[in-house]
């Protein structure tokens, strides 16, 4: 077992992990956040991402004990008072349906437009390639993220 | 979160059905507080992990699991032997005809394993990881025997077999006219062969499931489309007592028909569950689910039409091969003849035949995946189609309207005795058309071509229809279906004014808390925001049919109707004591029982249900309550139809073939949401087209599934797929709202729209077919075939899949 220290949406936790402990498993069994989901055995589909540091991480491609120091944004700590802008956006633009990888890509497109706030389509397609969804066939996340993008996402 | 409702300048609420209202689902959904049945925790709570054949087909000799009990964390361990007569049969609920071979299908194998991943024994650990790891003590000796992977040399005398019983599962014919006078007086005759590939669903959310005991009841939480076939199941096929089975379907991330499906899961987690006397837990991980999800498609399709040379079609002829892989499951043998009757589509003809042969071979079981049977079925005649219209040299879209059943001849009994009620696809294709600039891209293709272009544009056309809203009972009854068809609703009126409203329908994705609220904020003149929506909780909603087969809101949402209808009868009675009227004397409109003639007596209907709670002064006899339930049984499918034009870029030096645009014009009847019905035909184009671009579920020539993954199984992602244009018409439905369902009608339209669009970039190749998934190494390879040696052209080739 290792010790670490993880702040997880805006909470400091201090666990004993097993070293082959996943991330998204740390989240979901060990912290309660089971806002975040799994879709896949390799990390393929994105549904698990979260913010790490600000960057987009799969949690299920990451340690729990790679995690040790960081400071980890779920879908569950994006709303701060009131939706974040991609989450109204998503909302507005019916940009899921049955919702299972939408954390996932609400947080890969908060990164996205962190990157670069003024995307065009095809950057948007190509940012959010590593996220799979299912249900829209995509038109609509494409367009929530415009929508987003219009809006103005704080850095 | 929620827009208020408006209001129109009378100062009633405006219609709710028509309106893109946003959706009350996203709520919890884009915040993480969504219930998958992963995230349910009990009390002592223990998870299962089973161990898995790693042969397609082999005796089990013995399975020793007694090492797995030392392991850390480990409270039990179970072979299939040590469930003996208790784990039963998985049921297959639709036994096409009455000699059909249905083999015994125990959820976990006892003695022989007839696919790769079929369960063999469990282990039930403290946590999961502990569960995982012990699987690796447990000791399995098994005798291979030769796998059974083609359906096509399956039937051979000499061949192997799944079941000692053979290969051959069933044969379903169905003809009408004379087929043998139509092809033999035909000037033209084709007769093509395709392939539907193998699919795997892939829902994203993978399947879990929660058992708890307590005494003699059990819960079982699972990530189903049905939850109340499967509890239905549970105890009609298992033996536990109805009354103590509940069924919770929690929230659920899609399925595709995937989870329409009794599993061998499910079934196990109940009976282990019972054994070690705690909840269990089992949640699948993705390579368990593509090996173990049922999948979808996989047939031989030989069709053969017969024509005029003016083009009219005189006769069709399908020969169906279906791979059923090793068991029959839920609904395996039916689902290809949900396509027998749509092949003759929205076409006349004077005689039509159809044969369908289901084959074991050893691999996973098929079943139900978006469309199922139709979306094959429209693929063989929307391609052979192009061809006859080649080999006429008639325009495509020319040679369809000569055949299309025309607007003015509805309703419409078409050759397989099916009556289309309503449609109009001129109209569709109109707009289609217009939408594309057909004309101007059939010019931009003749410049190329006379260019010799290395990209050429290819041009594809998909006037589809298809048969929903599953179903009339006595319909199913005529096909040996095991159930009926109709759905069940209720309505509370609540003491405040405020409705629940209980549904059969168990949504995944779909939005029925939305369009629900909005079929009966316009039923009852109540505000859209004063209704909530339960289902998926067999305590809670305790009678319904569940959700496939697009059949939700054209047989679900009629039920919601109708238990308005009798809420407001109800209702009327006691308003009327209210106002001290005659009942005969109200009117009922948005929501207020008025006098006719004296509009200022009136009461709303929130007045009439805090009287009706208050229950002091009801008229004699009266009951006091408002609350009202339905079952709706449709008396006809649902046919929605439309026109979906692809035009593709296909580079000829390297086979890749990128979809430049996409138009889909869809006539669902009358629309209840249009964001929702345009979110459900984005999500079935991508479908569609993933299946003619992407996705092949392959086995290798041991019988291993070889695309495991997401890396191998390819689902496209927002960069493979183009933005879709989507327009609608609308020719109401025969039905009380006018609706038809749409959940199936992308994915049925769009997979031949990018075959005959890859197709026609390059018929000046000489090439006449690509076998799906088009993959660039398949489109190159038929550029090759076809201009090297024109008459070797192998139209179904199994070349070039994607793993």
């Amino acid at each position: 077992m290792t010790q670490i220290t993880v702040k997880v949406d805006g909470v400091k936790y201090v666990d004993q992990v097993e070293p082959r402990l996943l991330l998204v498993h740390y989240l979901r069994e060990v912290v309660g956040k089971t806002g975040t989901p799994v879709g896949c055995d390799t990390s393929n589909c994105g549904a698990c991402t979260v913010l790490m540091d600000g960057q987009s991480v799969k949690s299920c491609s990451v340690l729990a004990v790679q995690a040790d120091g960081s400071d980890v944004t779920t879908i569950e700590g994006l709303a701060n008072g009131e939706l974040h802008p991609v989450q109204r956006a998503f909302h507005e633009e019916h940009a899921l349906q049955c919702g299972y990888c939408t954390p996932g890509m609400i947080l890969a497109a908060t990164d996205l437009l962190r990157d670069n706030p003024h995307p065009t389509e095809e950057e948007i397609r190509d940012g959010l390639e590593g996220n799979l969804c299912r249900c829209t066939g995509y038109e609509n996340i494409v367009r929530a993220v415009k929508r987003a993008a219009e809006a103005g996402v704080a850095p | 979160m929620t827009a208020t409702t408006v209001h129109d300048d009378a100062g009633a609420p405006a219609a709710q059905i028509g309106q893109a209202r946003l959706r009350k689902e996203d709520a919890k959904l884009i915040t993480g507080q969504t219930n998958w049945t992963d995230n349910i925790k009990l009390p002592g709570m223990l998870h299962i992990a089973f161990l898995r054949s790693p042969y397609a087909h082999a005796k089990i000799s013995r399975v020793d699991v007694s090492a797995a009990l030392d392991q850390p964390g480990v409270v039990a361990a179970f072979s299939g032997a040590d469930f003996g007569a208790e784990q039963g049969s998985l049921p297959c609920a639709w036994p096409v005809t009455p000699d059909i071979l249905i083999p015994p299908h125990p959820p976990m194998a006892v003695d022989e394993v007839r696919y790769v991943g079929e369960a063999v024994a469990a282990v039930v650990a403290r946590d999961r990881y502990a569960a995982a790891d012990a699987l690796n003590s447990i000791d399995v000796d098994y005798e291979p025997l030769p796998p059974v992977l083609d359906i096509r040399t399956a039937l051979a005398e000499d061949s192997p077999k799944v079941h000692e019983a053979g290969n051959k599962s069933y044969e379903w014919v169905f003809a009408n006219g004379d087929v043998d006078a139509a092809f033999r007086d035909a000037p033209v005759v084709l007769e093509r062969t395709y392939r539907q590939q193998r699919l795997i669903p892939c829902a994203m959310e993978p399947r879990a499931v929660v058992a708890q005991w307590v005494a003699d009841d059990v819960t079982l939480w699972s990530a189903t489309q049905i939850p109340h076939v499967l509890r239905f199941a549970l105890s009609a096929f298992f033996g536990i007592p109805e009354q103590n089975v509940r069924v919770i379907a929690p929230d659920v991330g899609g399925g595709f028909g995937s989870k329409l499906q009794v599993t061998a899961e499910e079934v196990l987690a109940v009976l282990i569950g019972r054994r070690v006397g705690k909840p269990v837990k089992w949640t699948e991980s993705r390579t368990e689910g593509n090996l173990t999800v049922h999948h979808g498609r996989d047939q031989w399709q030989q069709i053969k039409i017969a024509a005029d040379s003016d083009g009219r079609i005189r006769g069709l002829s399908v020969d169906l091969l279906a791979d059923m892989g090793a068991y029959l499951m839920l609904v395996t043998p039916g689902v290809p003849l949900l396509g027998a009757f749509m092949f003759p589509a929205i076409y006349k003809m004077d005689a039509y035949s159809f044969k369908c042969t289901g084959v074991f071979t050893t691999k996973m079981p098929t079943d139900a995946y978006r469309g199922a049977g139709r979306p094959e079925a429209t693929f063989a005649i929307e391609r052979i189609l192009d061809e006859l219209a080649v080999e006429l040299g008639i325009e495509p879209f020319e040679l369809r309207e000569r055949n299309w059943i025309k607007h003015e001849e509805f309703p419409y009994t078409t050759i397989c005795g099916l009556t289309y009620d309503s449609g109009n696809y001129e109209a569709a294709t109109a707009k289609a058309k217009e939408l594309f600039d057909y004309d101007g891209l059939r010019e931009e293709q003749r410049r190329r071509n006379e260019r010799g272009d290395k990209v050429r544009l290819g041009i594809g056309i998909s006037t589809f229809t298809e048969m929903c809203g599953l179903a009339p009972s006595r319909v199913l009854g005529s096909l040996s279906y095991g159930a009926g068809g109709w759905e069940h609703a209720s309505i509370r009126m609540l003491p405040t004014g405020k409705v629940e409203v209980v549904t059969g329908s168990s949504a995944h994705g779909q939005g029925h808390e939305t369009a629900w609220s909005q079929i009966v904020a316009d039923q009852l003149g109540v505000p859209f925001e004063d209704i909530r929506v339960l289902h998926g909780d067999t305590q809670v909603s305790p009678k319904g049919m569940d959700t496939y087969g697009s059949r939700s809101l054209a047989v679900g949402g009629l039920a919601v109707v109708q238990a308005c209808d009798k809420v407001v009868a109800k209702a009327k009675v006691i308003a009327a004591a209210m106002l001290e009227a005659s009942a005969d004397d109200l009117e009922f409109s948005a929501g207020r029982f008025s006098v006719k003639g004296d509009p200022d007596a009136n009461k709303t209907i929130q007045e009439v249900a805090l009287a009706t709670f208050a229950a002091h002064d009801l008229p004699e006899g009266v009951e006091p309550s408002l609350d009202s339930e339905a079952t709706y049984d449709p008396d006809n499918f649902s046919f929605p139809h439309g026109t979906h034009l692809c035009a593709t870029e296909v580079d000829t030096e390297t086979g890749f073939v990128k979809i430049r645009s996409y138009v889909a014009v869809d006539d669902v009847g009358v629309v209840v949401n249009p964001l929702i019905v345009e979110g459900q035909v984005h999500g079935g184009i991508a479908q569609g087209i993933a299946q003619a671009l992407y996705e092949e579920g392959v086995y290798d020539d041991e019988g291993n599934l070889v695309t495991t993954t997401l890396a191998d199984y390819l689902v496209p992602s927002a960069a493979d797929l183009p933005s879709y244009k989507t327009e609608r018409t609308e020719s109401p439905a025969n039905n009380r709202l006018g609706v038809k369902g749409v959940g199936e009608a992308g994915t049925i339209a769009s997979t031949p729209a990018v075959v005959n669009a890859i197709v026609d970039a390059l018929r000046p190749f000489g090439v006449r077919d690509v076998t799906m998934p088009c993959t660039p190494e398949r489109v190159w390879r038929a550029i090759q075939s076809a201009t090297q040696s024109p008459a070797a052209q192998n139209p179904a080739s199994e070349s070039g899949a994607t793993a």
